[in-house]
């Protein structure tokens, strides 16, 4: 098959760095019909005022070079291209950039921390963020959101061959932050990425992840724990285009929800392009539901377009906590309030417990404690 | 002295829609400390409704009839408060909990039960000793609650938990269903290293099989919701060559 006939794929046909190529956003669009609108305070349709700050602190490993640049740095954009509005917003209004370098065949000795501090939601902040690891390095880079913010970015994971990256999202946002942010890996021959999204505060958080394939052997690993709260938006779509044979990727994010009006939103993406033979993907998404008032969407798309794949699946569930796990926790003595515990902590400590920072992977674990104690304080 | 006592239970199971169905329908027992009942029964005898039923699944409502721990109202107690009251109910099928740990779910139901965290170090080993005791892989402290544990190892699981929750009176629910002789022999001697302090066993059972290793003082046969016939060790012999057959009649016509 040529490439004139190539069939293209229905998902995310569209990318540009021009913000006047998208259309302004009306809800009724399947990329945007989850998301609340009116809550995104204009980022999306250009009427959002900028003077916002989100100041940027680094915390490098020694042989990982962190700078800060300006929009004219060549680096920057070479990997992704915006693919809706905010994306292209943001790629058009930032004034300085973050890059982070891994040099050739080096293995940062520790990990590399972006504290992301929002001091003001009243404007909008805009920022780019590069991380470049050169062929056959591996690192692991930290970024750590907080603070009040409304805020578009674009993040840029380029992996070189045989290299490795494995990156922790920490969206810790307070109440009234609004955050719309694309990030995206790009990963040479043999390269190996592992992302983990953790989804905690924020008024709105849509966190766009994806990745895409320049060679053979890739291996993505997309991660995502989120624990939303009455009246809290948060949203994950996940995209990864396979058009290069023998790669792999797994997703597997998994919420827990809470209180009236606590909205999660998953979106699943996969695409096995016509050339990608050999492809293995699976993708999952699993939300515990924990009171009334809350509401979940899970779509997970899988569009194939080869026959020759390894294999190819995916799963999405959401429901209550099983009465018959809490019946046998408590048929043990264990209080109900404890026994639910239990099992939240349980759900989603199979992924906490793959975040390789230590520190990192405490501070989830006490952030969902948080998050409990609010749950049994009612 | 602990005493289970069960007078005229009756349960109803509701199935969602029209009504319920009564499945109990007046069970008298009493199990005192140093004694092994059996219950056996066919099929749908309402054997394991009555395990349930005493632990207090949501699932069966108590229509009318008193079970009581110690003179204490079982009835009145939430699940958790009736095992930290002393009773246990090894399940028939234990449930699998993905991602809480053996070792940590142990740890919290010991808590629970003697009302205050063991220390880690006494527990480790306490836990290890039970372990070893059922011919259980150390390394399964550290796997999720049942998940991919076998029949077999599920119910040696359960006997883990009973041995080192040390309850007043336990039920065990066909805990030797399913099990090959080498597990039945594992698990029977658990029951029995159990049985002999001061505590009370109710074994509900389909086969004679476990009455082999388990020896009960009491067997009592359970058809159409009620005990219809009680007696020694000999009515289980009884029960191996002759079947259930006149039982299930005279279960029928109540």
């Amino acid at each position: 098959m040529g490439l004139e006939q190539k069939p293209l794929s229905t998902l995310h046909d569209k990318a540009s760095y021009e913000v006047a190529d998208f259309d302004v956003p009306t809800g009724r669009e399947e990329e945007w019909r989850f998301t609340p609108l009116r809550r995104l305070r204009g980022l999306h349709n250009g009427t959002a005022e900028e003077g916002g700050k989100v100041l940027v602190e680094a915390e490098a490993a020694p042989e990982v070079t962190v700078e800060t640049v300006g929009r004219d740095d060549a680096r920057l954009g070479k990997a992704y291209v915006p693919v809706d509005r905010v994306s292209a917003q943001a790629w058009n209004s930032f004034t300085e950039a973050v890059v982070v370098t891994v040099p050739k065949e080096t293995v940062a000795s520790a990990p590399t921390v972006l504290r992301l501090h929002g001091e003001d939601a009243s404007a909008a902040a805009y920022r780019h963020t590069t991380v470049i690891v050169e062929p056959f390095a591996e690192a692991t880079v930290v970024l750590a959101h907080r603070g009040v913010a409304t805020y578009a970015d674009n993040v840029e994971f380029v992996v070189g061959d045989g290299a490795r990256l494995s990156v922790i999202s920490l969206q810790d946002w307070a109440d009234g932050s609004v955050h719309v942010s694309h990030q995206h890996a790009r990963l040479g021959r043999d390269a190996r990425f592992v992302s983990h999204n953790v989804s905690l505060g924020g008024d709105v958080v849509r966190i766009s992840p994806s990745v895409s394939y320049d060679g053979p052997g890739g291996d993505a690993e997309l991660y995502g724990v989120y624990f939303v709260d009455g009246g809290q938006h948060l949203e994950h779509r996940l995209l990864v285009d396979h058009a290069v044979p023998n790669c792999r990727s797994r997703v597997d994010y998994r919420g827990a929800l809470q209180d009236q009006d606590a909205h999660a939103v998953w979106i699943g993406d996969v695409i096995i392009r016509a050339e990608a033979e050999g492809t293995d993907t699976y993708e999952l998404n699993r939300n515990l539901v924990l009171t009334d008032g809350t509401r979940v969407d899970s779509v997970p798309n899988l569009e194939i377009l080869t026959g020759e794949v390894a294999g190819a699946g995916h799963a999405s569930a959401s429901g209550r906590l099983d009465d018959e796990h809490l019946f046998y926790l408590q048929a043990r003595g264990i209080t109900f309030d404890d026994a639910r515990r239990m099992v939240v902590r349980g759900f989603l400590g199979q992924l906490v417990e793959r975040i390789e920072v230590p520190d990192v992977r405490e501070k989830v674990r006490e952030a969902i404690e948080a998050e409990l104690d609010q749950g049994a304080s009612r | 002295m602990a005493t289970l006592e069960i007078r005229d239970l009756h349960v109803s199971v509701g199935d969602g829609s029209d009504g319920s169905k009564e499945i109990l329908r007046g069970v008298d027992l009493t199990v005192q400390a140093g004694e092994t009942h059996a219950i056996m029964g066919p099929n749908g005898s309402g054997k394991s409704t009555l395990a349930y039923a005493v632990a207090g699944h949501p699932k069966y409502e108590v229509t009318s009839g008193t079970v009581t721990l110690d003179g204490e109202d079982v009835l009145a107690m939430s699940v958790d408060e009736r095992a930290r009251a002393g009773l246990f109910l090894a399940m028939q099928y234990p449930v699998e909990v993905p991602g809480v740990s053996v070792s940590n779910f142990l740890r919290s139901a010991v808590t629970a039960v003697r009302g205050e965290a063991p220390k880690l170090r006494e527990f480790s080993k306490e836990m290890k000793q039970a372990m070893d005791d059922l011919s259980i892989d150390p390394a399964f402290a550290q796997r999720s609650l049942n998940e991919g544990f076998s029949g077999g190892e599920k119910k040696r699981h359960e006997i883990l938990q009973l041995e080192m929750l040390k309850p007043k009176v336990a039920v065990l629910d066909e805990t030797d269903s399913g099990l090959d002789v080498d597990a039945l022999k594992v698990v029977s001697e658990g029951v029995n290293r159990f049985a002999s302090g001061d505590t009370g066993v109710l074994l509900i059972t389909h086969y004679t099989r476990i009455l082999r290793y388990v020896k009960p003082d009491f067997v009592h046969v359970f058809a159409g919701g009620r005990v219809v016939a009680e007696g020694g060790p000999e009515l289980a012999d009884e029960l191996e060559e002759e079947g259930y057959e006149k039982y299930l009649k005279a279960g029928a016509s109540l």
